[in-house]
């Protein structure tokens, strides 16, 4: 959580000082979510990420150059430079940049996996916002119909963009789901143990043949949705930043692991500063080795 | 083979030859599986014979083939089948933001095996939100390849090659053709023979092979069977002797192969069922023009179907679409 953190920080620190082209969605606030489900998902589960998807990348493949790389388009970076902040690839893992778009990709991963790797599941990441997209809604039905392993992680920060929750969704997430015969589980806490305690036998549910199941954490937005655009008022903003998970841990085991998180970061940040330009192609030797050898025991 | 077959006929048993060759191979669509076996009985015994691979699914066009998406990223093949071109907008985004774009975004090539039929165009009657030729909508997407099928191509190695090729496809397949015979090989009908051109898919060209051509013409399947009811006219009743030139692949199209008898005939007509603007046939025009400037004796003329909704009564579709007698017209008013 605390290599999220400070590394959002940095991004951010980047485009003020107008080093980082175009944009970025920071999930800062949100970290428990992709660190308590790392313990939960196998690198042979398929991981669909979304535009704010630093996090899942992090908590998935501790590799903060390669993103770093891929957002500053450097030498080293995930997708070469082409794919930006929201358009990562490696093995299993990809996020996309359209909202709603990688639900029906998902159950098509699980109609894979029923069919050839049982026990494995499709994890997709998505926000509150995106119960808007009518392909949420016929990728519930057809995971429903035919009980794909898929987990819909549902980061309900309840802004989306600069529209409130409340402003965009009539009900809630639970009946739509309830609607489809889905079950729902509601994560109400950022405690990662406790999160990873009560998802444990729900998540063995998905693995086993029982369906989808769709997990809905309340979190929060600390940050802007893109570099500075946050139109919330002030006194909402300090309001969310005083319940922040990161406000909530004092003391010296912590300070010392924040600071090694910090200067890891600042590390990353020289390092990758200093490369040159990627070029298509040039996409980080790891990643291309482990596609390798994925195809290979995929052939 | 059998000496004649239905396109229709030949469809099904292509795609029952691919269904039976790789197991990682899925259909997917409304309405394909037995007893009923697709709007246009495309897919007719095919979920008997692969029940896992053929799969019935809910109206959800973009819903479909992002599931196609998520097989192909696995490690799959998937055919979805729209049951009208018309509804292919509903998968847009699946087909263009997200199949296409994979192939190429992450920074190396990555394969996206998806083919999405279309069963397109008028003369059926069917009204405007079941006729159309929406065909130009998907060109000049990066990565992503349009397909016609035509009754001179084995469809067959159609489906082979485009699925071979990792590049996610969009084949329309003109509804009236699915009832009509397949041309054997070599023979387009008593009067014309054809055979097939330049690189894989290849572009037919069927001609009398004792008459140097006076014009060229150049369109996707669905229009061929028309057009060469138009060339049989023009050469009968006019002693005019054209070439057509069928290409598989709309896009990217490969033109070197059409420019030498463009050239020699001096006129060129390029005809498609789609409404006239930003089109396949005017983007071919223009290559031709940039590629034989100075050659053509000629403009090179477009035929498109008329900027309008295809109507429902037989008589007011016939005012709006290409019709074999509005190519004749053409070729004719182009010598004059």
């Amino acid at each position: 959580m605390l290599l999220i953190r400070h590394f959002e920080y940095a991004l951010l620190d980047l485009f003020a000082r107008g080093e980082l082209h175009g944009t970025t969605h920071t999930c800062l606030g949100q970290e428990a979510v992709p660190v308590a489900l790392r313990a939960l998902l196998s690198p042979d589960d398929f991981v669909f990420s979304n535009h704010r998807g630093h996090g899942h990348y992090l908590a998935r493949f501790d590799d903060p150059a390669g993103l770093l790389a891929e957002i500053l388009g450097r030498v080293g970076a995930v997708s070469g430079g082409m794919g930006g902040s929201q358009h990562l690839r490696r093995g299993r893992y990809l996020s996309t940049g359209v909202q709603g778009e990688s639900l029906p990709v998902a159950a098509g991963a699980a109609l894979h996996v029923a069919h050839r790797e049982p026990g494995r599941l499709a994890c997709v990441y998505i926000g509150d916002g995106t119960w808007g997209e009518g392909a949420v809604y016929e990728a519930l039905n057809m995971a429903a119909l035919w009980r794909l392993p898929v987990l819909v992680v549902v980061e309900h920060n309840g802004i989306a963009q600069s529209t409130p929750t409340s402003a965009a969704m009539a009900g809630t997430i639970a009946g739509r789901a309830a609607a489809f015969g889905v079950a729902h589980h509601y994560v109400g806490t950022d405690d990662v143990p406790t999160i990873r305690q009560s998802l444990d036998e729900p998540v063995g549910r998905v693995r086993a043949g029982a369906g989808p199941l769709v997990v809905e954490f309340a979190t929060q937005r600390i940050g802007p949705h893109s570099k500075g655009d946050d139109s919330r008022p002030p006194e909402e903003l300090d309001r969310l930043r005083a319940t922040d998970w990161y406000q909530r841990y004092r003391g010296p085991v912590f300070q010392r692991l924040d600071a090694e998180q910090r200067s890891r970061v600042a590390e990353v940040v020289r390092d990758v500063t200093a490369r040159p330009p990627a070029r298509p192609g040039t996409s980080s030797s790891l990643v291309v080795v482990e596609e390798e050898q994925w195809q290979r025991a995929n052939a | 083979m059998a000496a004649r077959q239905r396109v229709a006929d030949h469809l099904n048993a292509a795609l029952c030859a691919a269904l039976a060759a790789d197991d990682r191979l899925y259909v997917l669509g409304q309405d394909i599986t037995d007893p009923y076996g697709g709007a246009f009985k495309i897919t007719r015994g095919l979920s008997t014979r692969f029940p896992r691979q053929v799969i019935g699914t809910p109206i959800s066009e973009g819903g479909t083939v992002g599931l196609a998406n998520g097989l192909a990223l696995a490690g799959n093949r998937a055919i979805v089948e729209m049951m009208f071109a018309d509804f292919v907008t509903l998968a847009f985004d699946q087909i263009v933001n997200f199949a296409a774009k994979s192939v190429s975004m992450y920074g190396r090539r990555a394969p996206m095996p998806i083919l999405v039929r279309c069963p397109t165009g008028g003369h059926r009657g069917y009204g405007p939100t079941h006729s159309q030729s929406l065909q130009k909508h998907f060109l000049g997407v990066p990565d992503l390849d349009v397909y016609e099928i035509s009754p001179f191509h084995d469809y067959g190695d159609l489906l082979d090659g485009a699925l071979a090729s990792g590049v996610p496809s969009v084949v329309f397949e003109d509804k009236v053709l699915y009832t009509g015979w397949r041309r054997p090989p070599g023979t387009a009908d008593d009067l014309f023979s054809y055979h097939l051109i330049g690189s894989w898919p290849g572009t037919a060209v069927a001609r009398i092979e004792e008459a140097p051509p006076d014009c060229v013409l150049i369109t996707p399947g669905g229009v061929a069977e028309r057009t060469l009811t138009a060339m049989r006219e023009l050469f009968v009743r006019y002693e005019i002797s054209c070439e057509l030139y069928v290409p598989a692949r709309l896009d990217p199209m490969d033109v070197e192969p059409i420019l030498p008898a463009a050239a020699r005939a001096g006129q060129v007509v390029v005809v498609e069922d789609g409404t006239s603007g930003g089109t396949w046939a005017a983007d071919l025009a223009h290559r031709l023009h940039t590629a034989l400037w100075g050659r053509l004796s000629r403009p090179v003329r477009v035929l498109c179907a008329a900027d309008s909704v295809v109507p429902s009564a037989a008589h007011l579709e016939r005012e709006v679409l290409v019709q074999a007698e509005s190519i004749s017209t053409a070729v004719l008013e182009g010598r004059s």
